[in-house]
């Protein structure tokens, strides 16, 4: 029973240690990134000793100018709430992630350990919920802020989030119609078995038009680029205007953290989470019945856990990209696009994917 | 274990209640609604409802309490709007009311039965699915069409009005 839960707490742990660290090497990988993309050369100064290591030691002094600098809060601001919307913009980000599952089960010594933090029943429903309460970071730091500008910035970025949450939610259900289940894992495990004898039943095969919106949405959700109107740096007052030090290094680590757990669900969802094509827990299955190539166990499940980490930071990798392509879209185009074209294109979907599996079946 | 949890989601949800109705800052009173909220969602858990936890923190606090927030932050509700209940003898006429309410709720405690047999897959989403389509089929259906004479209400109020 204390052996259970230990065993949970390193699995948080771990899952906790991997998404920081990984949020932060996204700052840097989105500025030198940036940087290659627009012919230039990017961040490269900070060095501790004479040691450049390609501006890997940025994110570092991110974190250490930000932790040294005045905190304030403005005149006539509410206290609590000021303090308050960080963390809750924060939080939502990071909790998220513990129904994701990167890995199938660990055989250590005669003890399974699944590869999951929290298996939850109702696994997608949870992630959603998470989801919805992200918009209170906002809205309270558009609040408290005793600012107008911040403010207007807040009821902006908010109501752009709780319209772009109907038609992320709509978009999953096609999804669940077909694999049956809300749990995670059982989703993961399902997309392995193989169409027409050779084709992994991956979310993307099976739903492409889900997987579009699916992602659209959740940039949106984000306030990314091309949604990062609400943000709008050097534009438009944002509502984290009146935000210094790490309460905006905060928010700047949830928007970081949030393309991670973005790219996680759409690997969990769409791309096969830990599935390796044609990889089983005892080796491979190759199709056609061309034979097995019988594997031990640690490298069947590192290979699991390698093509997850893999697709996560490709995910990742493209989501930064699509930041530095793509202009940014108006307010009024972004209401348009959510409710207009989104909503009743998930809607469709949903017909469609419900009327080929009552013909399938 | 589920002790430990059940007392501190029981004094931090009653806790954050009483606050709602005694803060003068409607912003304060509408955060402490969400927590309460966020702990009878908790509380739901650990009854093994977990869809309607889930459901909760979807719905309520996600959705409801941010429409209310909304409203108070287009209304720009300040302190200074909201006037106080000033007399004592008000309070003390809500006070004993509430006391002899609490009475009679906590007589009814002893009568719930100790160990009723739940199915195994109680309260997951496949469980409550089939009942919902099954045997609660009238009532969703009106419900659905409660909402939608709501949502057919909100844009004929909302709608601009040519002079």
């Amino acid at each position: 029973m204390f052996v259970d839960f230990l065993i949970v707490l390193m699995k948080a742990g771990v899952v906790i240690f991997a998404l920081l660290n990984l949020a932060g090497l996204l700052t840097w990988a989105e500025r030198k990134q940036s940087a290659i993309m627009q012919d230039r050369i990017g961040p490269n100064r900070a060095n501790i000793g004479g040691i450049t290591a390609f501006g890997l030691l940025h994110p570092l002094a991110d974190g250490i100018k930000m932790i040294f600098k005045e905190d304030f809060i403005p005149q006539g601001a509410n206290r609590v709430l000021h303090t308050l919307a960080p963390a809750a913009a924060l939080f939502p980000a990071l909790v998220v992630f513990a129904v994701i599952p990167f890995g199938d089960v660990l055989i250590i010594g005669g003890k399974e350990i699944s590869l999951q933090v929290a298996n939850l029943n109702v696994g997608i429903v949870y992630i959603f919920a998470i989801a919805s309460l992200s918009v209170y970071g906002t809205m309270l730091a558009g609040w408290a802020s005793n600012n107008n500008y911040s403010l207007l910035g807040g009821l902006r970025a908010s109501s752009q989030m709780i319209s772009y949450e109907v038609s992320m939610g709509l978009s999953v259900l096609g999804l669940l119609m077909i694999y049956e289940s809300a749990q995670l894992n059982v989703i993961v495990q399902q997309q392995g078995e193989l169409l027409f004898g050779f084709l992994p039943k991956w979310g993307i095969v099976l739903q492409p038009l889900a997987f579009l919106l699916f992602v659209t949405a959740a940039l949106a959700e984000n306030k990314r680029v091309p949604f990062d109107l609400p943000e709008g740096e050097s534009e438009i007052i944002g509502y984290f205007v009146e935000y210094s030090s790490m309460k905006f290094g905060m928010f700047f680590l949830a928007e970081f953290v949030e393309i991670v757990v973005i790219s996680g669900l759409v690997t969990t969802l769409f791309f096969g989470g830990w599935q390796f094509p044609y990889l089983q827990a005892d080796g491979f299955h190759w199709p056609f019945a061309l034979g097995v190539l019988h594997l031990p166990h640690g490298l069947v499940v590192l290979m699991q856990v390698g093509s997850f980490t893999l697709k996560v930071l490709l995910g990742c990798w493209i989501l930064l990209i699509i930041r530095w392509t793509l202009p940014r879209f108006r307010y009024d185009q972004v209401m348009r696009l959510g409710w207009k074209m989104m909503l009743p294109l998930a809607l469709v979907n949903l017909l469609v994917t419900a009327i080929v599996i009552l013909l399938v079946t | 274990m589920e002790v430990f949890l059940f007392w501190i989601f029981a004094i931090v949800s009653v806790a954050c209640g009483v606050m709602v109705v005694l803060h003068r800052n409607p912003m304060n009173s509408a955060i402490y609604l969400v927590v309460t909220m966020l702990c009878l969602a908790g509380l739901y858990i650990l009854l093994m409802g977990a869809f309607i936890a889930v459901i909760q923190v979807l719905v309520y606090a996600g959705a409801v309490m941010v429409l209310m927030l909304f409203v108070i932050m287009m209304l720009n509700l300040r302190e200074e709007t909201l006037r106080r209940e000033g007399r004592p003898a008000v309070w003390v006429f809500a006070g004993i009311i509430g006391f002899i309410v609490v009475l009679r709720l906590a007589r009814l405690f002893p009568d719930a039965p100790a160990d009723l047999a739940m199915a195994p897959d109680f309260g997951t989403i496949e469980a409550v699915g089939s009942q919902l389509f099954a045997q609660y089929m009238l009532p969703f259906e009106l419900t659905s069409v409660l909402l939608l004479i709501a949502i057919i209400g909100a844009v004929i109020l909302g709608k601009r009005t040519t002079p």
